[in-house]
């Protein structure tokens, strides 16, 4: 197989396969259509969003505004609506990010470097775990914080975010643990490092890219939940950006659509920066997050 | 001497203790207490929120005997197959195949697209999906250009408009899982089969889609298992009404609990639908061992 040198380190894999199939060109036409049809539908919704938050005068329906401006933005950008529960939001996702990070470097460790006979088991239920019903054990959760006395604690919520986002991140952790090379380990003990060390400086650094999609992935998880914090966190004053912009909703909604869709945008532009990091970074470790995700 | 080594083995996995810890307390724990407290007459507030008392399986008793639970449990499986077996499924795996045709800017282009629907935070698609199928909303308006009355979809069938929106909101997941696979399809295979004379729809049918089947069963246990727990989108677009006429149990489950304060009987909601996840979960884990050579 001849493939140009460039195209196939640009692209490997699909670059294989986009060698000019039969019927391509008539075949592609056709593709085009469908698919921008397709695309289509999958935009017009959020084209409200976008040309909401530019219309003072927004309503449900999409429409070019009439006089375009920026008024629904500073409306909301006071620190009540929009900094206090960004903040939160902030806290509560780079918290529950960091936990699960830790917990799962050091789950993963073990689980990647010994053999054991309970590795095995051991994955297959963290596995199980990312399969379970979130929102199923939503009410149950509510009456053990009750009954523990945690409820509207951001520390707790944090915690349980993290335990929900675990399995996952496990599971990821080792896959990417599993890709550092043993012998550079080795290497290190020969040397005098102790274990703890040798993790520190050789295997976490090689792993950085790795871990990095992991906290971004756990974060964009946290940061876009609303059914978590909306049930354990009851006081205003620590609520996220998802909760108080549905509380904003009930209030205000009825009357404000464009500046609903304009705290919207601003809620959702760090998550979709983040994404793009992602996505640009490797596309395939997010593809595998994916497809292991419950 | 063997149980130094015992001890220095368990000593080893001593760093997954916080892990374990963690999901002990904040996912197994709920999960038990969740089969306890549906045994009990827990409530959210008054006497019986402290002090619970055992009632047995009345809960369970009770769900069978409450008309909204059988109505509840049938649109859970509507809302699933509808929206992820049918919907995301099927769409996720058009898209792939067709993005595999087009052009790679169209293709691009379309992905970011509906990408963008999957990545938002899950509160503002679910007011995005609203405003879409709200009587003055988007939808009306681009049916209005043809000439078709105005229909308060969210209020007529709030079944059709909530899949409808999951399937917008979820499709990406399985139209990603789909162009891994298909690039992991041989491309002499079909090329073979085009050599042979078969058409596109043949070598769909009897080529690409026995190649990747493995990625349909496990793409399908997944999407059935995040569709499984939706609430969000629902609880925005339309709380489970008119007349619980799109309560799934997960908002079934949250209104026994929070809007009619009782934690037992939500529990019990709660319960069936974990053991329903459990059911998938394992036949999911089934599937992945028999997939591993």
């Amino acid at each position: 197989m001849t493939i140009p040198k460039q195209a196939a380190r640009r692209r490997p894999g699909r670059q294989l396969r986009r060698r000019p199939a039969p019927g391509h060109t008539r075949g592609s036409a056709w593709a085009d259509g469908a698919l921008l049809l397709i695309g289509a539908c999958f935009l017009l919704p959020l084209l409200w969003l976008v040309l909401g938050s530019l219309d003072p005068a927004a309503g449900h329906g999409t429409k070019v505004p009439q006089q375009p401006g920026l008024e629904n933005f500073a409306a909301v950008l006071t620190p009540e609506l929009l900094f206090r529960p960004l903040w939160n939001s902030l806290l509560l996702s780079a918290g529950t990010g960091m936990v699960t990070l830790a917990a799962a470097v050091l789950a993963a460790y073990p689980l990647s470097r010994y053999r054991s006979r309970f590795n095995t088991p051991f994955m297959y239920g963290i596995l199980f775990g990312t399969c379970l019903p979130v929102t199923a054990i939503m009410v149950p959760v509510y009456g053990l914080f009750v009954q523990l006395r945690l409820l509207d604690s951001l520390p707790a919520t944090v915690l349980f975010l993290a335990a929900t986002s675990l399995p996952m991140a496990i599971w990821m952790t080792r896959n990417f643990m599993d890709a550092v090379p043993l012998a550079l380990e080795e290497a290190a003990w020969v040397d005098g490092a102790s274990r703890l060390a040798a993790l520190r400086s050789i295997v976490l650094p090689l792993m950085r890219p790795g871990l990095g999609v992991v906290f971004i992935f756990v974060f964009i998880q946290a940061w876009g939940n609303f059914f978590v914090p909306f049930v354990l966190l009851l006081s205003e004053a620590r609520q996220p950006a998802a909760v108080s912009i549905f509380s904003f909703f009930g209030q205000h909604g009825a009357v404000a659509y464009g500046q609903l869709a304009a705290f919207s945008i601003l809620y959702s532009i760090p998550v979709l920066a983040l994404y793009v990091i992602v996505a640009r970074g490797s596309g395939n470790a997010l593809a595998l997050a994916g497809a292991v995700r419950g | 001497m063997a149980a130094n080594h015992r001890t220095r083995q368990l000593l080893r996995y001593l760093p997954v203790l916080p892990a374990v810890l963690l999901l002990l307390v904040f996912l197994a724990g709920p999960v038990l207490w969740a089969f306890h407290s549906s045994l009990t007459n827990a409530g959210l507030t008054g006497r019986y929120a402290r002090n619970p008392e055992w009632v047995g399986l009345q809960n369970y008793q009770r769900l069978l005997q409450d008309p909204v639970f059988p109505l509840s449990l049938a649109l859970t499986v509507l809302f699933v197959a509808g929206s992820a077996i049918v919907g995301q499924n099927v769409l996720g795996l058009a898209l792939a195949v067709l993005m595999r045709r087009a052009r790679p800017v169209v293709s691009a282009t379309v992905g970011t697209a509906v990408v963008a629907a999957w990545v938002l935070p899950e509160i503002v698609a679910a007011f995005a999906a609203y405003a879409f199928f709200s009587r003055d909303g988007t939808l009306n308006q681009l049916l209005g250009q043809f000439g078709a009355a105005e229909t308060d979809w969210l209020y007529t069938v709030p079944m059709a408009a909530v899949i409808l929106a999951n399937i917008w909101r979820g499709t990406a997941f399985s139209m990603l899982v789909y162009r891994a696979a298909l690039d992991g399809v041989p491309a002499e295979l079909t090329e073979a089969a085009h050599m042979d004379g078969a058409g596109p729809w043949q070598r769909l049918a009897f080529i690409t889609l026995p190649v990747i089947r493995g990625s349909i069963a496990t793409n399908l246990m997944l999407v059935t298992l995040q569709t499984l727990a939706v609430f969000t989108l629902i609880w925005v677009m339309t709380a489970g009404g008119p007349a619980n006429g799109s309560t799934t149990l997960p908002v079934l489950a949250y209104q026994e609990a929070f809007k009619f304060g009782d934690i037992g009987y939500g529990t019990a909601v709660a319960s069936v639908l974990i053991l329903i996840g459990a059911v998938f979960g394992a036949a999911y884990l089934r599937l992945l061992r028999e997939r591993k050579p």
